[in-house]
């Protein structure tokens, strides 16, 4: 086997197809792009969801002075007795783990951490914050059942699963991933196609080649390799491009987002994926070459 | 060395057989010329000794190698034995002289020390020397073809089958080629030629196998081409 004359090959082959290769690389580098991406917010949803089911509280918010909850309208603001019994009914319910109470002055303090709006963090006053009792549970699966049960009790303007905040995130998360990874099949196909049709040219351009390498006894490596090198190269130089994409994306927008995600994406993450998809990108220029050889290349 | 027996190749669509019920035996170091009208079958019989098709019936020998139960990836170690030369040459045309013969080694993967020592010893056989770094394009059909031979031969093959090579060539160029082919076959390399030029079979006197319609009306040896005596 001699590596020069395959590279030569190689390099001559690419070149006479420009434009294709370039076509081939862009496919690739965006097709590549997208799936990782996809497999990116993947990986944050679940280490997401893992770290929130563990967090995952109810707020049982009680009626203050002027409530305009229903629930509050006939008895009022609740009274010092009925928040030591609703939290000894809260306790004794056997789904709940721990019940933590949360007075005015805490929640305003949370509200100003978390809200980014400066002038609703400044004219809002501690008696504008209503009093609320975390619930833990222990098994966050089993939200229902204790919500129906608190729901009824005198002093209780609402409750709030989280859980269902949670839900409509992630939701909106998984459908961005499957939008992604959509595209990417999509980028995909085509980029498999593409491949298939650069080969295909490439082999017609190099017909007269390929026909005396057949004639003299050049075995079917010799004859194919430097086609199959060619769509490697095109979609190895397509997978360094998405590599670039993949970390911009890292950098500008899960970075920024980082803030509300609570768990960052890890460059070890980014790593994997960017191999994962180079592995991907490069099996399938090396299938679409084969499968097109096959068919165009009669040895 | 290529042995026929009894072979039948009818192509696709076609109701009328290539070849019909052909059994010709080559010897070793013999010359051996193929001749007939055009669609007689001459050009199948050589394509059935690469295995490019396949026999309907029959069986083929080459190199005392059974060609039905040759497999696939060793057709091309069969192809190295044989050197083929066509009339329409099939040189790359960006290649020169010394390129277009190299190529030929350099696909079944000669070391390049090889390649230096023996491409210049073939053109010299050919009669090319001095004219290794000349383009095809520059020069005549008959030096274009001897570069054919050139690399139809570099490899030693134990065969060389050439289709119509005088073809696209005058008379008087086509002697030189046939001394080169004569000189190829003193080497003792079996040589098939199928061709149509009577003034060439009728000089060269050696072994003659006519087709007509696929199948053999005459295997004379020391024969012409007419069927003059």
């Amino acid at each position: 086997m001699r590596a020069n004359f395959i590279f030569s090959e190689v390099w001559i082959g690419l070149r006479r197809n420009l434009t294709m290769t370039i076509a081939v690389i862009v496919t690739v580098a965006v097709g590549m792009a997208l799936l990782g991406v996809g497999l990116m917010i993947n990986s944050q949803v679940s280490s997401m969801t893992g770290y929130w089911t563990d967090k995952v509280e109810l707020s049982v918010y009680l009626c203050g002075k002027d409530s305009p909850f229903p629930a509050c309208r006939e008895s009022g603001a609740i009274s010092r007795e009925q928040k030591v019994a609703l939290e000894t009914t809260i306790k004794s319910m056997p789904e709940v783990d721990t019940v933590e109470f949360e007075d005015s002055a805490k929640a305003l303090e949370n509200f100003k951490l978390s809200e980014n709006n400066r002038t609703l963090s400044s004219i809002v006053k501690v008696e504008d914050m209503p009093e609320s009792f975390r619930v833990k549970l222990k098994d966050p699966e089993k939200t229902a059942a204790v919500t129906q049960n608190i729901e009824g009790q005198t002093g209780v303007s609402n409750i709030i699963n989280e859980r269902d905040l949670l839900d409509s995130y992630f939701g909106f998360m998984n459908r961005l991933q499957a939008m992604a990874l959509g595209v990417a099949f999509l980028m995909v196909c085509a980029a498999t196609l593409l491949i298939g049709n650069t080969v295909r040219l490439s082999a017609y351009n190099r017909r007269r080649e390929t026909g005396i390498m057949r004639l003299v006894g050049a075995s079917n490596v010799y004859i194919q390799l430097p086609f199959v090198l060619e769509g490697v190269i095109a979609g190895l130089i397509g997978g360094v491009f998405a590599a670039v994409l993949l970390i911009i994306t890292k950098v500008a927008l899960f970075e920024g987002i980082q803030t509300y995600m609570a768990v960052p994406l890890g460059w070890d993450t980014v790593a994997a994926v960017i191999t994962g998809t180079m592995a991907v990108g490069v099996l399938i220029c090396i299938l679409a070459s084969f499968i097109t050889l096959r068919r165009y290349l009669r040895v | 060395m290529i042995h026929f027996d009894n072979v039948t190749k009818v192509y696709q669509n076609q109701n009328r057989p290539a070849l019909d019920h052909v059994s010709v035996d080559v010897d070793k170091g013999e010359f051996v010329f193929l001749v007939g009208p055009s669609g007689s079958g001459k050009s199948t019989f050589l394509r059935l000794v690469l295995k490019e098709e396949r026999p309907n019936s029959g069986a083929i020998h080459v190199a005392g190698k059974d060609l039905a139960k040759l497999s696939n990836f060793k057709v091309p170690h069969l192809r190295r034995r044989i050197g083929c030369v066509f009339q329409d040459f099939r040189l790359l045309p960006n290649k020169n002289v010394y390129e277009n013969v190299a190529f030929a080694l350099e696909v079944i993967g000669k070391p390049r020390r090889f390649i230096r020592k023996v491409v210049p010893e073939v053109i010299e056989l050919v009669g090319l020397e001095g004219k290794a770094h000349r383009m095809p394009d520059e020069l005549s059909g008959g030096e274009q073809q001897r570069v054919a031979m050139a690399r139809a031969f570099v490899n030693r093959p134990m065969i060389l089958l050439a289709d119509e090579p005088t073809g696209n060539i005058d008379p008087a160029t086509s002697i030189g080629i046939m001394k080169v082919l004569d000189r190829i076959n003193r080497t003792g390399t079996t040589v098939l030629m199928a061709t149509h030029d009577a003034a060439i079979v009728d000089s060269m006197r050696k072994r003659v196998v006519e087709l007509e319609d696929g199948k053999i009306v005459r295997d004379q040896s020391r024969g012409v081409y007419g069927q003059a005596y």
